[in-house]
Formats: structure tokens, C-alpha cells, sequence
């Protein structure tokens, strides 16, 4: 970690999970950590490195290898008046603890008439482009977001990591903050300083433009804008939109920004049937059908299970900047 | 407490006075009333569903005595209506249950038998068995990580519950922390309509607890005493901070699972016949009486305030309104909500 100015820090999106967490560790003693090699490993992306030192192994607690009571006994420390952060160590483990999230997190509030609550984070790493292989891979949020009850953030810069990770540790209801694992290191930005929180369900317009409309999020996000750069060079204008929270969601951003550009297209890693951009798909037609000069585009992964460990088969799962310059000029031109 | 010589032997009272006895006697009572009252309403075609527990009436009479008030958790499952009783829910609470009236906890959206109080610290549960258990280990850390001497969590469920896997990392998740949590085991024999001998090579649960690295304990759950002291030993372990322990009650469960099942579809009326002779409601009657801890016109006023606050319980929770249907989509999250946020 850099620091620039007095005001902001240079880190990457391990170094801002980690201040985050820090900082919420340091601030609030109801603040524990619970997983799989959080401890004395300090995460296996070393996120929580020395945390175990500073906190102590009852704040910092090395689970056992069983995600569903991981999440489950967070859960009850949640319903017990604690603020737990529990990690699965890769999004691909999250499915054993499918029902603690779904049956139970989700449902604590609801079912229990506001008598009882559930805040809690629960953080993963999860996405490809890192030689993954079909568990170490995958996106997860297509199976969550259909969940009322449940909160879903995916940001793709440190800033953005790190106010919307306070916010998910300062919401009542449970968050799912998940956290693209190619971006971990490769991406850099500045961070303001201080205690600061970004609301859920908020986009961010990272570009204006005004001939297409790319709404995306994780490693994709810098992709499309790297792409949107590349075209912009032939003079095609285009709207980048980082979405950031995928439950809620930022439905007046998205139609503002279509109803200005008149085209739509969105580009997610998680594959295509049922995907986030199937809903927004639906939202935008819906609620913008007429402001439309052309059908909406999903650039997405592919109908497969997951992308496989050769280095053609994962290159052959996940789209890159190029193929993305293409499909924006594909829809200008429409 | 000193034991009771009468001329049919010793009462081995385990330190519960003739009031604490009778108080036992009075909660499995009320239980079976209430079970009765929810299936005759589910005949009459007034309520949709009802659960039965008899044949645990001892076993959670007894446990509940163990419990205390204004400080230990519960995290029970949905066969435990004497035990929620016997921790302080009413028959008023029960019946708001059984009704689904707004009044009601949970706002009429559970089953019945889905009780949660945070008052009388019932943990909010769903019908997906052992998922609770996972919340039980939680708040028993809490405890431990806040240093609140003297607290601790029991959570019951079914033999059937313990082929789940959260039960499991439950049980090792809290003896690997010695956790102030207490695992009671309810054995009925079955799970709806599954024998013991289907779930489980080896059906004496307790003698897992070894496996975990904590005291295990099996007891007769049709003798209210023997439950008391086996669950109080436990829950004072956990509460001077002696860690976890696993106790498992033996019982029957005398009714089909629910007002849906019919179990003469995988056991016969003799079989349940011949456990009915054992039955703990009419057992512990006879044993209060000959030892004279109880008579005869004792019992008989104690059966007719049970079947008045029955009566009273369900006329008062019937009379009341349902939910608004405006309130499904209240306590989804905090405040007003929608998925698209504008």
C-alpha cells in the first residue's frame, strides 16, 4: 500500500477487503471472523494475515472443514446479538451451505415476524481467468439473487470494496459480498481514507457515452471499459455502467442511461440462462421497450458447467476485452 | 430434598420439591390438552395442520424444569410443545400458533409448533431439521465470547435429525470450543414413517458423544425425574463452563406425525397398543399419588384448570383477526424494501 496523498491510499482489492476488515475488527468488538484457514494461514489469499495476533483466535476463528455450520454458526452469533463475517474460502464451497443462506439467513427476519434478525456478511472469492478449474471458478450469484431476504454486492474496485464492505458489515440483514478473484491483485485504485460507507444498490457510471448502453460488474466491469475505450478511439460512444449491487439493484441508473443511448447491452461471466442480465433484460423491456433502437444483448459465459483447468477450455469459457470491442460495435452499427 | 419412603419403594426426587413435582405433573397435562385441542380443531376443519407430541410429555416436562428462566436459550424443533411451555410460552401463545392469527410470534406465517419468543429466549426455527442446531453452537459461543457465567443453550431434536449432517458439525463444532450447549436427543423411533433400525446401525445415539470428545448420557424419557436430573447435570456442566454435553431421552411417539400422515400405513395399532402401557402422563399420575405427593380430587381439579385454560386459550386466539395480507411484505429486511431500487 501506497500512500499518495493524505486524503487516499494506493491499494489492491486484497489490501482494501483486508484494511476493511481491519478496520471493523479494531472498531467493534461484536466483530468476529469465521472459516476455513483464517487464522494462522490468515486466509488463503492472506486476507486476514496476522489477524489472529492482533485479535486473538476467539475473534478469529479457524473452523472446521464444513461450510454448512460455518455460515449456521454465524447465523446464531448473529441472532445472539454479534456481528459475524464468515468466509467461505471459495465461492465454488458455498453449495453445502446452500440452505443455512437461503432456508435460514434469508428467512430469520421474516419468518420470525422481526422478532429475530440476522446481520451478517458472508464473503467469497469467486470467478475465473485464474486457472480455476471447475471448483475454483465459478460465479455464484445467479443461484442468490432470486432470494428475497438476501443482499448481494460484487464490486470490482478497491474503493468501491471498501464502502460497500462497510456497509454490508453496518447492514441489518445478511450480505453476500462477493469478491472477484482475478481482480484481487490486478487491480489498483485509490482509497479514501477513513471511515466510509457506499450505499447498496447504488451503480456507478464509470464512463459516459451516448450510443450504447454496457451494464456489467467484477472483473468484467474493467474489461467492457477497456474495451469501451478501444472503440471509443473509431468514435463509437459508449455508456459504461458498473452495476456493484446485484440484490438490490439500481433500476434508475440502468434507465437513464438506456433511455440517453437507446441500446442495451449487458456482459456478465456467470453464464447467460437465468443469468443477472436475464432480469435486467426483463426490467429494461418492461419499463423502456419504446426507447429502444435495438434488441437487447447479452454477452455472457457460456451454457456449461464451469470452465475447464486446460488453458483452452477456460479461455474458451471466459470472453476477453477484444471480444467485447467487437459485440459493441456489432450493436452501434444495428 | 430428602427421598420418600412409601410402601412402594423410594422416589429418587433429585432435589425437586413436591411443588416443582407437581408443576411437572401440571405441564404434561397441559400439553397433551393442547395436542388434543390442535387435532380436534384440525376435525372440526378450523385450522389446516397440527403436530402432536405425545409421548414426550415427560421427557419435555421434565427437561423444562431444568431450564433457566431469563437466561438459558432454547433451540428447540417442532415437536416440543412441553418444553416451550414448561420454559414459559402460554396456551394463549400456543393457540395464536395454531390459529396462524396476527398475534401470533411469528405473525401467523410458521406452521404451528414453530414457536419463537425472544422474551423467553426461543430461538426463531424452520422445519428444516438440524438447521438450527448450527444457530444453537452460535449462540452458545456468543455466550462464551461475552463471559456470561451462568448461561448456556439447550437444543432438542429427533432421533431422525441426527442423520443430518449439520448435526454432526454442530456436535463438533461445540465440543472442539466446549461450548456451554446442550444436545437433547427426543428418540421416538421414528422419523415420520422411518424405524430406527433404517436410520442408524447403531441405535444408542448418546454413545456418539465419545466420538466428539464430550460426556454422553442416555436416560428413561418417560420418567420426568430421570430427565430432569440427566438434563440438569448437563446444562449446570455447560453452564460452569464444563462444555457441551450429549443426552438422549428414550420416548414414543404415540400419534402419526402429523394431522397429514397416517401411520397405520407403516406400523400397526398393536404396536402402538403395547407402548401405550407405558404411557408417562398416567405413570407419573400413579406415582405422585402413592407416594401422596398428589390425591385423587388434587388431580382432578388439576385436569379440569388445565381443560378451562385450554378453552379459555382457544376462545381467545380464535376470536382474534387473521394477518392483513399486507403484511407479506413486511420484516422481509429492515424498513420498506424492493429488489429494483429508484
Amino acid at each position: 500500500m501506497a500512500v499518495v496523498s493524505s486524503n487516499s491510499t494506493v491499494m489492491n482489492n486484497v489490501e482494501a477487503v483486508r484494511a476493511t476488515l481491519y478496520e471493523a475488527m479494531k472498531s467493534d468488538d461484536r466483530t468476529l471472523v469465521l472459516g476455513e484457514d483464517v487464522g494462522a494461514r490468515g486466509n488463503v489469499f492472506l486476507i486476514t494475515k496476522d489477524f489472529i495476533n492482533e485479535f486473538g483466535p476467539e475473534r478469529v476463528i479457524d473452523t472446521p472443514i464444513a461450510e454448512a455450520s460455518i455460515v449456521g454458526i454465524a447465523i446464531g452469533m448473529a441472532m445472539e446479538g454479534l456481528r459475524p463475517i464468515a468466509e467461505i474460502q471459495f465461492a465454488d464451497f458455498i453449495y453445502p451451505s446452500f440452505n443455512q443462506i437461503v432456508g435460514e439467513a434469508a428467512k430469520t427476519r421474516y419468518r420470525s415476524n422481526g422478532e429475530y434478525t440476522c446481520p451478517l456478511v458472508i464473503r467469497t472469492p469467486y470467478g475465473g481467468g485464474v486457472r480455476g478449474a471447475l471448483s475454483h471458478s465459478v460465479s455464484i450469484e445467479a443461484l442468490f439473487y432470486h432470494v428475497p431476504g438476501l443482499k448481494i454486492v460484487a464490486p470490482a474496485f478497491p474503493a468501491d470494496v471498501k464502502g460497500l464492505l462497510n456497509a454490508s458489515i453496518d447492514d441489518p440483514d445478511p450480505v453476500l459480498f462477493l469478491e472477484h478473484k482475478k481482480t484481487y491483485r490486478l487491480i489498483k485504485g485509490e482509497v479514501p481514507n477513513g471511515h466510509y460507507t457506499i450505499p447498496l444498490g447504488k451503480a456507478n457510471v464509470l464512463k459516459e457515452g451516448d450510443q450504447l448502453t454496457v451494464v456489467s460488474y467484477g472483473l468484467y466491469v474493467h474489461w467492457a471499459l477497456e474495451a469501451a475505450r478501444t472503440v471509443e478511439r473509431d468514435g463509437i460512444s459508449v455508456e459504461v455502467i458498473d452495476l456493484r449491487s446485484i440484490r438490490p439493484m439500481d433500476k434508475t441508473t440502468i434507465l437513464n442511461s438506456v433511455e440517453k443511448t437507446r441500446k442495451l447491452m449487458i456482459i456478465h461471466e456467470d453464464n447467460k440462462f437465468g443469468g443477472i442480465g436475464a432480469e435486467i433484460s426483463a426490467m429494461v423491456a418492461e419499463e423502456a421497450l419504446f426507447h429502444l433502437d435495438a434488441p437487447i444483448r447479452r454477452l455472457c459465459g457460456p451454457d456449461v458447467p464451469a470452465m475447464g483447468y486446460a488453458l483452452p477450455l477456460e479461455e474458451a469459457f471466459m470472453s476477453s476485452p477484444s471480444e467485447m470491442a467487437e459485440a459493441m460495435r456489432e450493436m452501434v452499427t444495428f | 430434598m430428602a427421598s420418600t419412603n412409601t410402601a412402594t419403594g423410594t422416589l429418587e426426587r433429585h432435589g425437586l420439591s413436591d411443588e416443582q413435582l407437581r408443576a411437572i405433573f401440571r405441564n404434561m397435562l397441559l400439553q397433551r390438552q393442547l395436542d388434543n385441542r390442535g387435532f380436534q380443531l384440525n376435525r372440526q376443519g378450523k385450522v389446516p395442520f397440527a403436530l402432536g407430541s405425545e409421548g414426550h410429555e415427560a421427557l419435555q416436562s421434565g427437561a423444562a424444569m431444568a431450564f433457566n428462566r431469563g437466561r438459558d436459550i432454547l433451540a428447540p424443533y417442532y415437536r416440543d410443545l412441553g418444553l416451550c411451555l414448561g420454559i414459559g410460552l402460554t396456551p394463549y401463545e400456543i393457540m395464536l400458533s395454531i390459529f396462524a392469527r396476527a398475534a401470533d410470534h411469528n405473525g401467523g406465517r410458521q406452521f404451528p409448533n414453530h414457536y419463537s419468543s425472544k422474551s423467553a429466549g426461543l430461538m426463531s426455527f424452520s422445519s428444516i431439521l438440524a438447521a438450527h442446531l448450527p444457530h444453537a453452537v452460535g449462540a452458545a459461543y456468543a455466550i462464551k465470547y461475552r463471559s456470561e457465567a451462568g448461561r448456556a443453550v439447550l437444543a432438542t431434536c429427533g432421533d431422525g435429525t441426527t442423520s443430518e449432517g449439520e448435526w454432526h458439525e454442530s456436535m463438533n463444532f461445540a465440543a472442539v470450543h466446549k461450548l456451554p450447549f446442550v444436545m437433547l436427543v427426543e428418540n421416538n423411533e421414528w422419523a415420520i414413517s422411518t424405524p430406527l433400525d433404517k436410520q442408524m446401525a447403531q441405535p444408542e445415539i448418546w454413545k456418539r458423544a465419545e466420538g466428539y470428545g464430550m460426556p454422553g448420557r442416555r436416560f428413561n424419557g418417560f420418567d420426568p425425574i430421570a430427565t430432569y436430573a440427566a438434563v440438569k447435570e448437563a446444562m449446570d456442566r455447560a453452564r460452569g463452563g464444563g462444555g457441551p454435553t450429549l443426552v438422549e431421552g428414550t420416548c414414543y411417539r404415540y400419534l402419526a406425525h402429523s394431522t397429514d400422515d397416517n401411520d397405520m400405513t407403516y406400523r400397526t395399532r398393536e404396536a402402538v397398543d403395547e407402548r401405550r402401557r407405558q404411557d408417562p402422563v398416567p405413570v407419573f399420575e400413579t406415582k405422585l399419588l402413592e407416594h401422596g405427593i398428589m390425591n385423587a380430587e388434587g388431580v382432578a381439579a388439576m385436569r379440569k384448570d388445565v381443560l378451562r385454560e385450554t378453552n379459555e386459550a382457544t376462545d381467545a386466539a380464535e376470536a382474534l383477526p387473521y394477518p392483513e395480507p399486507a403484511d407479506l411484505y413486511i420484516h422481509i429486511y429492515e424498513g420498506a424494501w424492493q429488489p429494483w431500487q429508484s
